[in-house]
């Protein structure tokens, strides 16, 4: 008889369905999966020295740069770190437009992450449909900062500017006919508030959408249900948060539990799982597009009756506004100063953490008394749910790998660093 | 501070007495320095009588220039600065022993059922390589953050099961985020036409400092200051 051995399989790091950079080495048994192995690491870019050598302010856009597709909610773990040292409560307005930007944020992730699972297991149709409400997302994205995902929009002490009052809009082209290009434009004829109150007008339609295609369809289900399943005590021992945790049953949401900015006005619910597998976890991430639609729609309102300041007022900080730099040699040397050398930050150790799309995202940040921080560790979700991956797909069928990564959400920017 | 977190904080320390030492922390966050040989019974106590039931973070830092300013104004005043930093050799940690509050590992505890945190900081002691005891097998999700550690920060992890590099390339030389580490690194890649695959060579760039570290005792942080070195010699 044939002497029956293993064999090892390396899959990535160029595989569509690896997510980026991911290369896993995996030891089967025929179909099945007795060990993987990921090797991460290809997208290093030693983000946290890059930002040991840098002013503070200075270091605000490489948090967009790490997990790539929920770019605000990076910069507000980290702009919260440096308020926490400094001691600073930023205007109750920005508090609710970085809640808003948030949620939005949260919807562009969901939908990312939806559309890439779908089509990793076989929907296409998915894809198109999710990255369709993308698009207007990123619309507001652009309206606030200027681009449509390296945002940079949070700063220490606020927001870098208000909302603005007209929104961009399309314009007719040898591609685009003018009737297409009207058609685009109506709701983008108002103000920003007003485009993000259709959109919250309209979107729960969209996910009913993509719940009839999937929900209960046979091959989904066949594809999600009991595949990578994880019993709540391993969630929390393997140091799962966000919808891996609460796909596990725990209900555990830091915009509940340790609200921060002005989540404790907002009214919403935890969507929690039952059975710990890719199933639930579908479920509750496709729950939680609706729940980050209600406080949207409660930001918008609140935001609309209450003009105010975005920023706070201290320019040993916050740089002056342009205007009052063309007259007034204090607020020049304040600017000079903050762009030059930045501002100091009290010694002290300080760890914010947000409940970012893909879980817990936490800063902890080490400062000396510097214009630098002196360490920055970036605590990134991913990180430890990728770490429990050969865990996840054990004894499961190499199929089933494509099905783990999709549901743990990978993105290799946050991992890597 | 409130009062559930000095309940708590008591609690801690009176159940490990000195292995553990209340740090002051400014922003009401509750620390403790923990005794490097006591960590894992710590660690497991923590664990199951005080319900901290996840391990969010285990982060290696170096102390080595901590509290050092890179530009001080009064020499530069007389000579001038450049921005050019002169580049030392590379750099193979051939020390006998380090500063023993050089290296530490520094682990943010989370209780989900109590909603409560806590940061335990443990320094490596002067050996070299430092090492520090794995809590792997209290928390499983160390695994990965400690290999990070080790790969960062040349720190071992005894008892670590497979202590790997995990961020760096393979075959990578040094501890890149260690601060004697030039930013800029020892060696960069190019693609070499007679070898016909990508070399390694000797990195080219000038390190360039272009903002420079400089430490205030800023007068609006002062009686903060204050209040926070009178809690430490307190505590």
């Amino acid at each position: 008889m044939a002497e029956i051995q293993n064999f090892t399989m390396n899959f990535g790091p160029q595989h569509p369905a690896a997510h980026g950079v991911l290369r896993l080495v995996l030891e089967m048994d025929g179909e099945v999966i007795q060990k993987a192995d990921p090797h991460v690491g290809l997208l290093h870019r030693a983000t946290e020295k890059l930002a040991e050598s840098k002013p503070y302010n200075q270091s605000v856009g490489y948090m967009d740069r790490l997990d790539y597709v929920s770019m605000m909610c990076n910069e507000h773990g980290y702009v919260l770190a440096i308020e926490k040292l400094l001691g600073i409560d930023i205007p109750e307005r920005a508090k609710y437009i970085r809640v808003m930007f948030d949620e939005i944020t949260r919807v562009l992730n969901h939908l990312m992450w939806l559309g890439a699972h779908g089509l990793d297991i076989g929907a296409m149709t998915m894809f198109l449909y999710c990255f369709r409400e993308r698009e207007d997302l990123m619309d507001c994205y652009e309206a606030v900062s200027g681009t449509r995902m390296h945002a940079t929009y949070y700063r220490p002490g606020g927001v870098y500017r208000d909302l603005p009052d007209s929104m961009p809009k399309y314009q007719a082209s040898k591609w685009r006919s003018q009737k297409d290009v009207d058609r685009l434009n109506a709701a983008r004829e108002g103000s920003l508030l007003d485009f993000i109150e259709a959109f919250t007008e309209k979107f729960p339609g969209c996910v009913d959408q993509y719940e009839t295609l999937l929900t209960n369809n046979r091959i989904w289900k066949q594809r999600t249900v009991n595949i990578g399943v994880v019993s709540p005590e391993r969630a929390l021992n393997l140091g799962f948060t966000g919808p891996m945790l609460r796909g596990s049953g725990i209900e555990w949401d830091l915009r509940k539990k340790q609200p921060y900015a002005v989540y404790d006005k907002m009214d919403f619910d935890i969507p929690v799982g039952v059975n710990g597998d890719c199933y639930d976890r579908y479920l509750v991430r496709v729950e939680e597009m609706r729940q980050s639609n209600r406080i949207i729609k409660q930001c918008v309102d609140w935001l609309r009756a209450n003009p105010g300041p975005v920023m706070i007022d201290d320019h040993k900080i916050v740089p002056p506004k342009r205007i009052e730099m063309k007259d007034d040699m204090e607020s020049q040397i304040h600017h000079f100063k903050l762009f030059t050398e930045g501002y100091s930050v009290p010694a002290g150790e300080a760890y914010a953490a947000v409940e970012a799309p893909k879980g817990e995202f936490g800063v902890y940040m080490i400062s000396d008394g510097a214009n630098k921080p002196y360490r920055v560790k970036v605590r990134a979700p991913g990180f430890s749910h990728l770490a429990s991956m050969s865990e996840m797909v054990e004894g499961h069928m190499l199929a089933d790998v494509v099905a783990v990564i999709g549901t743990q959400d990978i993105v290799f920017g946050e991992i890597d660093r | 501070m409130t009062d559930r977190h000095e309940t708590q904080a008591a609690r801690i320390a009176e159940r490990f007495g000195d292995k553990v030492a209340r740090v002051a922390s400014g922003c009401g966050e509750l620390t403790f320095e923990v005794d490097k040989d006591a960590l894992l019974e710590v660690a497991t106590a923590l664990r199951d009588d005080f319900g901290y039931e996840q391990l969010i973070d285990v982060c290696g830092v170096d102390y080595l220039t901590y509290g050092k300013s890179e530009w001080k104004t009064r020499e530069a005043t007389d000579s001038g600065y450049s921005r050019g930093v002169i580049r030392e050799d590379v750099i193979l940690d051939e020390a006998e022993s380090f500063d023993p509050k050089r290296f530490a590992a520094v682990y943010h505890l989370l209780s989900v059922q109590h909603n409560r945190r806590v940061r335990l900081r443990v320094y490596a002691g002067a050996d070299n390589p430092p090492v520090i005891p794995s809590v792997v097998d209290v928390w499983n999700a160390a695994n990965w953050f400690e290999r990070e550690a080790f790969d960062l920060y040349g720190i071992l992890f005894e008892g670590h099961p497979d202590l790997r590099r995990i961020l760096t390339d393979y075959g990578f030389i040094g501890h890149p985020f260690r601060k004697d580490f030039p930013l800029s690194g020892n060696v960069e890649v190019h693609y070499d036409a007679e070898k016909g695959r990508v070399a390694y060579q000797p990195v080219s760039i000038e390190p360039r400092t272009l903002v420079p570290k400089v430490i205030r005792d800023d007068n609006r942080y002062r009686d903060e200051l204050h209040d926070l070195r009178d809690a430490a010699s307190d505590g």
